[in-house]
């Protein structure tokens, strides 16, 4: 294992070493990507007053995969919205790469649960989209586009259109398309929650693979226990109403992780404990977690 | 024995062979309008009523073959056609600009949103003695009746089409940092398409009508100046055979042939969308 990586060092020696999987203290000691502090979030209307976050804080270091697990409408998404900047908080602040977050930028991307691709564009101009908001030129797109096909396996599939994939396939060029503008950070909304087992178990397997070679920092909500445990470093465990971070778990295994081993599976346990022990658990949000 | 062999060997051919329904399809058409030519011709003959209340498919065909031949004919529908085709561009240009803006502005909406349907239940018709007094019996007043005929059912169409651009879509072109003309150009303008087809139809079907009745009023060249013209000559064979031109420039040159069958089916393409 240990070579594995000293490979991709050697491949890659501008990026610093940041992630160490036998050794979680490693990671902490790195760089701080993203800092949030005490954030609130509350959607007023005139009929309903929703606290969606309460008083959340967390770091993200560079070249960590991030895993939020919780229950439906527990604020986990609320909370990407708030770091990719489509949403404001409250009160609180988020600290991205030294600035304050303002807004959206392709520092920070979304890969999205579904129907986020443009119908009208096949796969290589969706997967071109974000650089040519960028104003990358066009001599240069071909090349990194063609290279993040190549990434996810899509190469043969790139004058296709968007009705013609498979859902797998749609994530895949979703993933494409964010990992092209090569952002700091990639937030991910719960992207395989639309797929059949068999594919989600690739698409995981392919996630890890693609970010030991990318060494993007992953931001990835999910409500599947098994998926935390299978692919984040740290895993921050949220509660409903308020939404709250309740548990935080480092989840200290090597790397590729396969889901059916007794380590992964003891995790998923972990965390699946934390989610349900206490007082929530009582108001029927128990059926929401697949293991 | 033989020849019966032969035949159906011949027709199990033909039945199998994959354009042999749109071939029929033809056929039939064109025996369709053959046999109502030939109940034309049957009934003018009955002499039912008088040659100068119906006459027949002959002197109808003779009229229209005059004017074709005189020049008239194409002079006219070229008029006509020019009216419609500025008429309707400016329509489409300034009817896109007001059903984006009504779908991105939300206090504009709520404002000239409820005028603009308003607007779009007047009969086009009734705009023309407002065009006449305001520009008189010209190219102008028409071009603005065949405008107002078709703007509002593009304006509402748009603003629609923009609504139902799924929201992950405008959002994904938010998250790359895409500036508001980026969106516009790049998600709003392609993505309400869909949408969008359909009423250009309606527009162009509201303009074609409001244009016909503003040519019957209007002393001016056009098709439908012609129909005034047989009218005031009394010449019904002349009224008929433009009437049945003016549906062949419908069919023929107009909207969906030319026009809208290869935006629909773009979409079709590209959306994956069913056949309509």
């Amino acid at each position: 294992m240990s070579t594995f990586f000293s490979i991709l060092d050697a491949v890659r020696p501008d990026r610093p070493r940041t992630r160490n999987a036998e050794n979680p203290e490693a990671t902490r000691r790195s760089d701080v990507l993203l800092s949030v502090s005490n954030i609130t979030k509350r959607f007023k209307t005139s009929r309903h007053d929703t606290m969606a976050l309460q008083d959340i804080s967390l770091d993200i270091n560079q070249g960590e995969f991030i895993c939020v697990v919780g229950p439906s409408g527990c604020g986990k998404s609320t909370l990407l919205n708030l770091i990719a900047g489509l949403d404001d908080p409250t009160s609180g602040q988020l600290v991205f790469d030294g600035k304050r977050v303002e807004g959206s930028g392709a520092d920070r991307v979304v890969v999205f649960q579904e129907a986020a691709l443009y119908p009208w564009l096949n796969v290589r101009a969706n997967v071109e989209f974000g650089l040519k908001i960028k104003g990358t030129p066009r001599s240069e797109r071909k090349d990194i586009v063609d290279r993040y096909l190549e990434l996810v396996n899509l190469t043969k599939f790139d004058k296709a259109f968007v009705h013609e994939l498979l859902g797998g396939m749609k994530q895949r060029v979703q993933l494409a398309r964010a990992l092209a503008v090569e952002p700091r950070m990639l937030l991910m909304d719960e992207p395989f929650a639309a797929l059949d087992a068999q594919t989600r178990d690739v698409l995981q397997q392919e996630l890890q693979e693609i970010w030991a070679r990318t060494r993007a920092t992953i931001f990835f909500i999910t409500h599947n226990v098994r998926e935390a445990a299978l692919l984040g470093d740290r895993v921050f465990v949220m509660t409903p109403g308020p939404g709250r971070i309740k548990a935080e778990i480092t989840v200290g295994l090597r790397r590729p992780r396969d889901p059916d081993t007794h380590a992964v599976v003891d995790f998923a346990a972990e965390i699946r404990s934390a989610l349900q022990n206490d007082e929530y658990t009582g108001r029927g949000q128990e059926g929401n977690f697949a293991i | 024995m033989l020849s019966s062999e032969t035949a159906q060997l011949w027709l199990s051919t033909a039945f199998s062979l994959k354009n042999f329904g749109r071939v029929f399809r033809i056929v039939r058409l064109i025996a369709f309008y053959a046999g109502l030519i030939l109940l034309w011709h049957l009934v003018y003959k009955a002499e039912i009523w008088p040659s100068y209340v119906l006459p027949g498919p002959r002197p109808v065909f003779d009229q229209v073959w005059r004017y074709i031949d005189n020049g008239i004919l194409f002079d006219s529908v070229y008029a006509t056609m020019q009216r419609m085709f500025i008429g309707f561009g400016l329509a489409f240009v300034i009817g896109m600009s007001i059903g984006i803006a009504n779908a991105t502005i939300r206090w504009l909406d709520e404002t000239l949103g409820g005028l603009v349907h308003g607007m779009q239940s007047l009969p086009s018709i009734t705009w023309l003695p407002l065009a006449i007094l305001w520009f008189g019996l010209s190219q102008t007043a028409i071009i603005f009746v065949v405008v107002m005929g078709s703007l509002f059912a593009i304006a509402i169409s748009a603003r629609d089409g923009v609504r139902n651009i799924p929201v992950l879509q405008r959002r994904t072109a938010q998250v790359f940092g895409a500036s508001k003309l980026q969106t516009i150009r790049y998600v709003t303008l392609p993505g309400m398409l869909p949408s969008i087809a359909g009423g250009l139809k309606l527009g162009w079907s509201f303009s074609w009508r409001s244009l016909m009745a503003g040519e019957l009023i209007f002393v001016t060249a056009g098709l439908g100046h012609l129909l005034d013209l047989g009218r005031q000559l009394n010449n019904i064979s002349l009224v008929m055979g433009i009437m049945i031109m003016i549906m062949i420039v419908i069919i023929g040159l107009g909207a969906d042939l030319l026009l809208f069958w290869p935006l629909e089916n773009w979409v079709r393409h590209r959306w994956g969308l069913a056949a309509a």
